[in-house]
């Protein structure tokens, strides 16, 4: 380096601490080096979101948030304005992007133990981003006031007139008005393009600190801190820089891949990160025949739809998500990672994953009282998930599983009888069995046969 | 449901289609969203001939298609405004529009004469009676599960010819369902050849990262 630079480096260095940054956060912080496919996540979530702001400045300098011209401000973004229907798709689909890198990314967290000590407030910090990600994505699906876009935006925020004494005030004050407005779709701009960036961006901010101060979990879940050479540095780690930014990029390239070829080819997703239904303009008088949201809300929208009491339903649906703050608590075995926890954990995490997945298909379906008694056991097999990892989290006696398979007979019938006169009984005289085949296996296994049993962790990564 | 294939791509399809439904259908029905001039490059019309062909309330081809018809007017004669045309095909698909423009059919208890097979009720005159003709369906008795009888229609029958035969009125659908699929999305085509390049890159960039991140990370092990 020039010695100009190198005294331009100092003389921001005694003002400014950059190269104790660069050292702390990327040259001289130290990764586990065996990160797999699971590892991509984090650093792409970080990309999507840098690039959901630098579209969504460029959408807001020509989006107009008024009842009158939203919609055809949107129209002329996709037509009149230069690149804007690029600038507009890479936005749509970025929100979807989001989504599931985020769902990857978490999932990840719950295959390697990465919500576990030391790591619980890092994991908290990151569901609360995932909330106002929630958050932003909902409001920012009403911006181009579309049929869709107000009616999801309608039924929703109902939904918090469904609580006692406080609902009705609330709803109102949230909208801003007594339905959705002119009014609301002001506000939910402000706070799409202002407030909710603005505290994702010191959360993220604060995630990475939080990571940087207990060090990144690895798939082996083992501690690097444990073996260290004599100057310090993790046997098994190797600096962040370059040898995760050069892997990361090899991770950017992959995804822009395919995020272009979505953008460029099928930016409507075929209906599924635009509806069709979105492109007309919304008209309050008349309801669209299904109302449902986008993709990455529907698992939790079949959770709220298929409890028959509307007040149980958001109690369900806002438990669904807070639950997720508890899970350092609640999943808590001493091993980390699902490598060494025994089959009966990998399965459980693979059954959860598929019960997201089929409460997601669910809520796309129309509301019969067929879809709706499936989607109920899809609910409780959501909800059993956590109580699984909970009993999971120790050695258990073979009594203890018995008597657990006992209550969950018992708790399922006692849902299914309250459950009488919304459902008809043939439905849920069908479907009954799938709860409770799920409870049997789970509890039974492990009580009667190794196969819960956890495995040695080993004492370094492994390198696969 | 009818199946229609189009190619947006198809210049003379789209020249015909802007004809035709300037003609037939924007008296009622706007393209607001769009410009006159926005259609010169995409179908290689000239500003006069859009002016000559496509403008008949004299506008200027820099203004928005928007219909001569008053709104308020419009919604007194047919119930219901006729609804603007931009993203008719982004919403209701290719197939639906082409079964809608051929599917009208004679049913004595609407005041406008008509129905339509994909769109029950329909507040809109069969304004192409006089190129299609007048059609009357076929229908089907049959059985619900509760035993009640229901008639279903499984097909339309030419009862009084028009100025065109079945195939050129067909062709003359598929021109019309062209452009507006074509004024759904103006910039498809522009997109998909552009796609095609930048997916290049990335992919050209991403076995360049590959083999970066392999030489770099030639040390651990």
């Amino acid at each position: 380096m020039s010695s100009k630079l190198v005294a331009l480096r100092d003389w921001i260095d005694a003002r400014f601490p950059l190269t104790e940054m660069w050292n702390e956060h990327l040259a001289k912080y130290y990764a586990p080096k065996n990160f797999n496919f699971w590892y991509f996540f984090g650093s792409l979530a970080l990309l999507v979101l840098v690039m959901q702001i630098l579209t969504g400045i460029w959408l807001a300098m020509y989006y107009t948030p008024t009842q009158a011209g939203a919609f055809a401000s949107v129209e002329y973004i996709m037509r009149d304005v230069k690149w804007g229907w690029l600038i507009r798709y890479m936005h749509a689909v970025g929100g979807s992007a989001f989504f599931i890198i985020i769902y990857l990314h978490m999932f990840r967290g719950l295959m390697y133990g990465s919500h576990k000590k030391p790591r619980e407030l890092l994991w908290i910090i990151g569901v609360a981003i995932y909330v106002l990600l929630m958050a932003e994505a909902f409001m920012g699906y009403l911006l181009p006031w579309g049929q869709m876009s107000f009616w999801g935006a309608t039924v929703i925020t109902a939904l918090i007139g469904a609580i006692p004494y406080i609902g009705d005030p609330l709803q109102t004050w949230l909208r801003g008005d007594f339905a959705i407005s002119g009014a609301t779709l002001h506000r939910f701009f402000a706070w799409h393009v202002v407030l909710i960036p603005m505290l994702l961006l010191v959360l993220v901010v604060v995630h990475i600190l939080a990571l940087h101060q207990v060090g990144s979990n690895n798939p082996d879940g083992v501690d690097i801190k444990k073996h260290k050479d004599d100057k310090g540095v993790p046997l098994d780690g190797i600096p962040f820089h370059p040898y995760y930014t050069v892997k990361d990029i090899v991770g950017v390239g992959v995804f822009l891949t395919l995020f272009f070829a979505v953008v460029f080819f099928r930016p409507d997703f075929w209906g599924w990160f635009l509806e069709h239904t979105n492109f007309v303009r919304a008209n309050p008088l008349q309801t669209p025949p299904e109302i449902r949201p986008l993709w990455y809300f529907l698992p939790f929208y079949e959770i709220l739809r298929s409890v028959p009491d509307k007040l149980m339903g958001v109690v369900a649906i806002a438990v669904s998500i807070v639950v997720l703050f508890f899970m350092p608590w609640i999943d808590h075995h001493r091993v980390k990672s699902q490598r060494y926890r025994g089959l009966m954990f990998r399965l459980c995490l693979i059954g959860f994953a598929l019960t997201f997945l089929a409460l997601g298909y669910l809520g796309a379906q129309s509301p019969t009282p067929y879809h709706s008694d499936i989607g109920f056991r899809f609910n409780e097999l959501y909800f059993s998930f956590f109580i699984l990892c909970l009993i999971y989290s120790k050695p258990r006696s073979t009594g203890y599983y018995i008597g657990g398979a006992i209550v969950a007979g018992i708790v399922i019938f006692v849902l299914d009888w309250l459950r009488v006169g919304d459902i008809p009984i043939r439905f849920m005289a069908r479907s009954w069995w799938i709860p409770a085949a799920y409870w049997a296996f789970f509890l039974l296994m492990p009580a009667f046969t190794r196969l819960g049993d956890a495995t040695p962790v080993p004492e370094r990564v492994t390198f696969k | 449901m009818r199946h229609v294939s189009i190619d947006v791509g198809n210049k003379s399809a789209l020249q015909h289609g802007a004809r035709d439904f300037a003609r037939y259908c924007m008296g009622c029905h706007s393209l607001r969203y769009m410009r006159y001039l926005q259609l010169e490059k995409p179908l290689g019309l000239s500003a006069g001939a859009i002016k000559k062909d496509l403008i008949f309330n004299g506008v200027k081809v820099g203004e928005p298609m928007i219909s001569s018809m008053p709104a308020k007017r419009a919604a007194k004669w047919f119930g219901k405004v006729p609804p603007d045309l931009s993203d008719e095909v982004r919403v209701r698909g290719t197939d639906w529009l082409f079964t809608y423009l051929t599917g009208f059919y004679l049913d004595k208890s609407r005041s406008t004469g008509v129905n339509n097979v994909v769109f029950p009720k329909v507040g809109m005159p069969d304004v192409v009676e006089n190129l299609q003709g007048a059609q009357v369906p076929v229908y089907k008795e049959i059985t619900a599960a509760d035993g009640t009888k229901e008639k279903v229609i499984t097909g339309l029958k030419l009862v009084k010819p028009g100025s065109m035969t079945p195939q050129q009125y067909d062709k003359w659908s598929k021109d019309v369902v062209t452009f507006l699929a074509f004024m759904s999305e103006p910039n498809k085509i522009e997109r998909e050849h552009l796609g095609v390049w930048i997916v290049l890159l990335l992919v050209l960039f991403s076995i360049v990262a590959y083999f970066l991140k392999k030489a770099y990370w030639e040390d651990v092990h």
